[in-house]
């Protein structure tokens, strides 16, 4: 249990059975048990409790032989995660937002030398305008980094699929992300069994590095590679990552032979099967998205969810299988590609093409907007009516997006929009003066 | 052992290699068993000082651990004409990664050794003054302020090279690059800005720092040794001739780096703990103009006209290290009231390596 003032009691982590938790704590836990031998460690909201559990866990020695790194930024933690990982040592850090934009070049990095770092995101918004709430803007914008990417729906899956990341990693010789909602999942207290020491040891073999810089076995890696054979050498990390396909399902399945309950996975169906209008998603919101469809079922509605776990590499197979029969497919999105719209309804499209099924893209939960159960009803409902748009925003504002068009068109030097902005919802919200 | 300077004066340097010399005190090049860190065929240009740099560098880093040592390389000219696919100079292993990443890729290896309780392999990291002044800077300055346990070598050869001699923050004043072209009522770099990141490197207080020339390569072997000898954050600034950047004589690179010290624009010390503790002296004061006419990059400082006044300001930077660094005083230093130690913190006891 957490004591309230936050702070971890070292001594108490290695109970096992369910306890109510908070998610960083958690994956926190989860990640120690997995032995990391070196942790970068870089601030940044809302990813920051799971790196502050970990520096105490290493500082009371429960983490085995293992350096925590406060270094300076980011684009430190992942390079300094490249060095370690290269050095034959498992590797784990966390990041969100803007820190994870910050080390783009050195995530691109990590995957090119076909490193297995394991990273949690802490899903966050992108400024500006600074924002800090959840959204999947920051995962999004680095789907085709190289690294895998694996979203999560509640705390205990999170833990679970930092357990299976790094399995996955090593198997492969590729970087994981582990996509968790900012606060939605990181700060949210609720039970979960954190997988025990015993049960890590059991799917978790010793990291076996399928290169090492070794003064016995000396190496030269990241040489430069001209155009007689780049084209091969990312056509191979394509291949590779093409390999989790197989990879996480049988995986998937070990571990829940091993926990006794079953997480993660390429998608996830949800009363699917024969629905004319399924609704698709990432992240935290499907469990918003399962009591809505709960009640539109109970009221005679024809609709089901499917949940994308494994984003990157994108199972367009299992996709197409999950979604067959549907004639209505609305992709509900935390991301918002500016100037086409939706992200994961174009990769959707791919995996449906030539089935007649109309595809609908809902931006939903922008910088931490609340996804009601209310409004997704409304949603489903407008879809299985056929009212719905191609391209909607959920509970989008279009007063204030109206009057804040109407003054850059009336002056030139209207100001910056986002200030504008928020001081007209305020002088809206005070009422008529 | 520490290695002592050695003058002959039949050659008129501090010659290398010297076969007039007992076995202990030769070169690390001049043993045919020496590591080859760096092997032939790579791809430097003729007279390229950052090759010549980094193999001695690095083999006498190699000596003083036996061989064991991993080296993070910054992008620049040495990863690039080094690692040409699928060819490799490096008789090590050696991990490229980004430009301005090379002291926290280093630090991730020691981190990693250190957690593997490898304490026999050491880490070197490196890279040209671009990858460590400008763009590393950051992770360099983190490597330091942690006192890692790195040697971090730079080799400056005051530009960016690979990319076609463009200006760094350790570009001289008047210097031309092809972004600052020697056109206009100043040409060449601006005076006033730049960096000394030996300096900086002080400011960190780690255990040591040093400057060395290509030029006398004895003295980069021996800082290497004195270096491999501490544990935690260390830094060697080398500063390297680049023949095409700095449009000399490739026949010239040696004596060019020469004369960057006999003339006091480039001090050659050690530091301990943010306090320098050595300098190597001036042998035979050069003015600057010796230097400078050697080089193309400075030729509009001569021609169409002479710019005395442009000369003059160079002078006076010479002149300022020379009084700076005690570089001609032949009473040596005392480490309290040395110049360069002004306004250190003398707060606490000095760091100690990790």
């Amino acid at each position: 249990m957490t004591p309230r003032d936050g702070r971890i009691n070292p001594g108490r982590y290695r109970d096992v059975g369910p306890k109510q938790l908070e998610g960083s704590q958690a994956v926190a836990r989860a990640v120690a048990r997995c032995r990391p031998e070196v942790i970068p460690a870089y601030p940044i909201s809302p990813q920051t409790h799971i790196v502050e559990a970990l520096s105490a866990m290493v500082k009371a020695g429960e983490v085995g032989s293992c350096e925590f790194v406060n270094v300076e930024s980011e684009y430190a933690a992942m390079s300094v995660a490249i060095g370690a990982s290269a050095t034959g040592a498992r590797t784990y850090t966390a990041t969100a937002s803007q820190g994870l934009l910050y080390m783009a070049e050195a995530l691109y990095n990590a995957s090119g030398l076909g490193l297995p770092i394991v990273m949690t995101l802490a899903n966050r918004a992108i400024g500006a305008p600074i924002n800090i709430w959840n959204d999947h803007s920051d995962s999004m914008s680095q789907r085709d980094s190289g690294w895998i990417q694996l979203y999560v729906e509640s705390n205990q899956e999170a833990a679970d699929t930092h357990v299976l990341a790094f399995r996955l990693a090593e198997e492969l010789s590729l970087p994981v992300m582990v996509c968790m909602d900012g606060f939605v999942l990181t700060h949210a207290y609720e039970r979960v069994d954190v997988p025990s020491s015993e049960q890590v040891e059991r799917f978790l073999p010793a990291y076996e590095p399928r290169q090492v810089l070794d003064p016995d076995e000396p190496v030269s890696i990241g040489a430069m590679v001209g155009p007689e054979a780049f084209m091969e050498v990312k056509y191979l990390a394509h291949v590779q990552q093409m390999q989790a396909l197989d990879l996480i399902p049988a995986l998937t399945e070990e571990l829940a032979g091993v926990l006794g309950r079953a997480q993660g996975g390429l998608v996830r169906e949800y009363e699917s099967a024969g629905a004319e209008t399924i609704v698709v998603a990432l992240g935290s919101v499907l469990g918003t998205i399962e009591d809505a469809v709960d009640e539109l079922r109970a009221r005679g509605v024809s609709v089901g969810a499917v949940g994308i776990k494994a984003f990157r590499p994108f199972p367009l197979q299992e996709l197409r299988a999950a979604l067959a029969g549907a004639k209505r497919i609305v992709v509900l999105e935390k991301a918002l590609a500016l100037g086409i719209g939706g992200i994961v309804a174009q990769n959707v499209r791919i995996a449906i093409a030539g089935s007649g099924a109309h595809v609908y893209t809902a931006i939903a939960g922008l910088g931490g907007r609340p996804i009601t159960k209310a409004s997704l009803c409304r949603l489903l409902d407008d879809a299985a009516a056929e009212r719905l748009q191609a391209m909607t925003f959920l509970d989008l504002d279009r007063g204030l997006v109206e009057r804040e068009l109407e003054r850059t068109r009336a002056k030139r030097r209207s100001g910056p929009h986002a200030e504008n902005m928020l001081r007209d919802i305020g002088v809206v919200a005070a009422g008529p003066v | 052992m520490a290695a002592r300077p050695i003058k002959f004066y039949q050659v008129g340097s501090f010659a290398v290699g010297n076969r007039l010399l007992g076995p202990e005190l030769r070169s690390v090049q001049a043993d045919p068993n020496r590591s080859n860190a760096i092997t032939k065929g790579h791809r430097a240009c003729q007279g390229c000082g950052e090759a010549l740099g980094a193999r001695y560098a690095l083999d006498a880093a190699m000596r003083a651990t036996d061989g064991r040592l991993i080296a993070a390389n910054a992008t620049g000219c040495l990863e690039v004409f080094s690692t040409p696919y699928p060819e490799s100079s490096w008789q090590m292993p050696w991990l490229h990664s980004l430009f301005g990443n090379a002291p926290a890729v280093a630090t991730g290896i020691a981190a990693a050794l250190k957690a593997k309780g490898r304490t026999d392999v050491r880490v070197v990291g490196q890279g040209g003054d671009g990858g460590t002044v400008d763009i590393g800077l950051a992770c360099l300055s983190g490597m330091f302020e942690r006192n890692d346990d790195v040697l971090y070598v730079c080799y400056d050869n005051e530009a960016y090279m690979n990319t076609g001699v463009q200006r760094s923050g350790s570009t001289p004043p008047a210097a031309r690059t092809m972004t600052t072209q020697a056109v206009g009522d100043e040409p060449g770099n601006v005076f006033g800005q730049g960096k000394s990141l030996p300096l900086i490197a002080m400011a960190h207080e780690i255990p040591y720092v040093a400057t060395a020339t290509v030029a006398d390569l004895r003295d980069v072997e021996a800082k290497v040794e004195r270096a491999m000898q501490l544990r935690g954050a260390r830094y060697l600034h080398i500063l390297v001739t680049c023949p095409l950047g700095w449009s000399c004589q490739a026949s010239d690179s040696v004596k060019v780096a020469r004369l960057a010290k006999e003339t006091g624009l480039f001090p050659v010390f050690e530091a301990e703990h943010g306090a320098v503790s050595a300098v190597s002296k001036i042998r035979r004061r050069r003015g600057v103009e010796e230097y400078l006419r050697l080089q193309g990059r400075y030729r509009h400082l001569f021609e169409p006209q002479r710019r005395e006044d442009v000369l003059a300001r160079i002078q006076a930077i010479a002149d300022r290290n020379i009084a700076r660094f005690r570089l001609c005083d032949p009473d040596g230093f005392s480490r309290q009231d040395f110049p360069a130690n002004a306004g250190l913190a003398r707060e606490g006891a000095p760091r100690e390596g990790a």
